[in-house]
């Protein structure tokens, strides 16, 4: 048995890749090929798949694996929109404490004389806010919960470039450290949530797999890092 | 030409519905064995009569107006109507009362995995028999069922939906506060059920309790040592295990945590689980309040199988994917060679 209790576990390439493949170390898991092979995908003995982070929800909905890791931000992004509408069907287990990164609003820092957030002036004069995002879904619950009109941009690629460019007013995403922010000149106006790294399971695995999976939850809670009881 | 049409519904060939019907017709012999007797209803009913029922999240999505300007919806599952017809049509008769149903239902789903805006649903009631002796039976035919169809690895998940607000009454959880830890039990985000419980002054053994009573899963020694305030769901489910036949209760999983998320289901709760997919093939639980809604006061309890679902199941068994819990897609490897070449040979793709 592995010290994974013979689970398949989905762990997301990218920013969360390091964070997991320690905690995988930590509990004893091989974990040299992972860190050193990142063209391979699945690494059977070991039971892991790795993946990009938005599609560790899928692979564990679907349950081709039992468990995963990967952002809050990327769950709130599948969260049902509406009330009624089915959002992932995943169960979240333990907030696994590392990837701290706010998601925020961000626009240019004022230039002129008056100071004037541009994408308030925005709203004031035309009635709405363009946004622009990789995550529609939060960027539009956000400007709904704080009852204003937007207009959302989608954008697959680097988003501070869309209000240097004019085509928005703001930006909804991701800081860990307000770096890239401050480089393009643009400044938080709100924090919209804190997100970390999750780990999440599939809910059919969560009951015929309970032993593993209860086993792997309660060594993870034991770690330091994970912050939550 | 290609035509479309509406997302989350689908044709179902020859090929299939030979399979689907095999399936169908074995559990109609299984119901009608326990004197299950089938009926159809409407699929368009009045809003404001499904309305009576508390449906949450598997509220009826789809509205149409009659000629008269009333309003119509396409039913969301079959409980509802079978209330329906049990107190307008059987208002006098003695109890209790069995039917058994296969037919479609339709929800305002986000089409993904198994997840149709038409569904067909095999189930059924039974009504004006309380528990335990009413949920055992209902356990009892829904494994027989499963059995029937050949699934072999399946697992019945039993829960209590009055658990969780009994714990959160007896530990004087603030009311307001409330609702939202439902809300994040049913989703079973427990990193959220932590935060509201810190945000709602909920410390020390109480927040331990609610927040490890609800993970806890397992064999019938789970009931042994579950905690005093969860006494009375917990005494039901043991009363309602004691009446099982082996065969059925080695199937059953106690699930602290279970909580559907349809808001009339009163007492025990079931999910049917099989490692070949990842997602529940069939649910259903006691519904003790929802006959009175309309009109007549009677205990309650039923099930539905997803039929789709059971068949992908069955086709994930036969192919051997159910080891990592990989879901198959729909059609299996079921059908005979002759079906599949009646198939091909009316051309269809």
């Amino acid at each position: 048995m592995t010290p994974t209790h013979g689970l398949t576990i989905a762990v997301p390439r990218g920013a969360l890749f390091d964070g997991t493949v320690d905690l995988l170390e930590t509990l004893g898991l091989d974990t040299r090929e992972l860190r050193t092979n990142d063209r391979k995908l699945l690494f059977e003995e070991i039971g892991v798949i790795t993946m990009r982070p938005s599609d560790v929800p899928t692979y564990v909905e679907a349950g081709a694996a039992d468990i995963g890791v990967t952002g809050k931000d990327v769950l709130l992004e599948q969260l049902a929109q509406r009330a009624g509408e089915h959002g992932r069907d995943v169960y979240e287990l333990l907030d696994l404490g590392f990837g701290r990164c706010t998601m925020v609003l961000a626009s240019k820092a004022a230039s002129g004389a008056d100071g004037a957030d541009p994408a308030l002036e925005s709203l004031r004069r035309l009635g709405v806010m363009r946004v622009a995002t990789k995550y529609p879904r939060i960027a539009a619950r956000h400007l709904e919960e704080t009852g204003r009109q937007g207009e959302i941009v989608e954008v697959k690629g680097s988003v501070e470039l869309a209000p240097l460019t004019g085509m928005v007013d703001a930006i909804v995403d991701l800081t860990a450290t307000g770096t890239t922010l401050r480089e393009n000149n643009l400044v938080v106006r709100e924090e919209i949530v804190l997100c970390t790294a999750r780990l999440i399971a599939n809910p059919v695995a969560h009951k015929l797999k309970a032993a593993a999976i209860d086993a792997l939850v309660s060594q993870l809670r034991a770690m330091p890092a994970v912050g939550v009881r | 030409m290609i035509h479309p049409i509406p997302s989350g519904t689908r044709d179902v060939l020859p090929q299939e519905t030979g399979e689907v019907r095999a399936i169908t017709d074995t559990l109609r012999r299984v119901f009608d064995r326990h004197r299950y007797g089938e009926i159809y209803t409407p699929a368009l009913e009045y809003e404001a009569v499904l309305a009576r029922a508390d449906m949450d999240e598997a509220r009826p999505a789809y509205r149409v107006f009659d000629e008269t300007g009333a309003v119509l919806v396409l039913r969301s599952d079959m409980t509802v109507p079978i209330a329906r017809v049990v107190a307008t049509r059987y208002a006098e008769s003695s109890v209790p009362l069995r039917f058994c149903y296969f037919a479609h239902t339709y929800r305002g789903v986000r089409p993904q995995r198994g997840q149709l805006r038409e569904m067909l649903q095999a189930g059924v009631e039974l009504i004006g028999s309380p528990a335990p002796e009413g949920t055992a039976e209902a356990l009892t035919v829904l494994s027989a069922a499963l059995d029937a169809v050949g699934l072999k690895d399946f697992r019945i998940g039993v829960g209590d939906a009055s658990l969780f607000p009994a714990l959160m009454e007896s530990l004087n959880v603030d009311e307001a506060a409330r609702e939202g830890l439902l809300e994040a039990l049913v989703r079973r985000d427990f990193v959220e059920l932590d935060m509201r419980l810190r945000e709602a002054g909920v410390a020390g053994e109480a927040a331990e309790l609610l927040l490890d009573v609800p993970q806890r899963r397992g064999g019938p020694e789970l009931l042994a040592d579950a905690p005093g305030p969860a006494g009375e769901a917990v005494v039901g489910m043991r009363r309602v295990y004691e009446l099982l036949a082996d065969d059925v209760a080695e199937r059953v999983i106690f699930d602290l945590g279970l909580v559907r998320n349809i808001g009339y289901y009163t007492g025990a709760v079931f999910e049917v689980y099989d490692p070949a997919i990842g997602a529940p093939i069939g649910g259903g639980g006691r519904y003790d309040d929802l006959l009175g809604r309309f009109g007549r006061k009677l205990p309650a309890v039923g099930f539905a199988l997803f039929v789709d679902s059971l068949h992908q199941a069955l086709a994930g068994e036969e192919r051997g994917t159910g080891v990592a819990l990989a879901g198959a897609p729909a059609g299996g490897s079921r059908g005979s060679l002759a079906v599949r070449a009646a198939d091909s040979s009316d051309g269809a793709r």
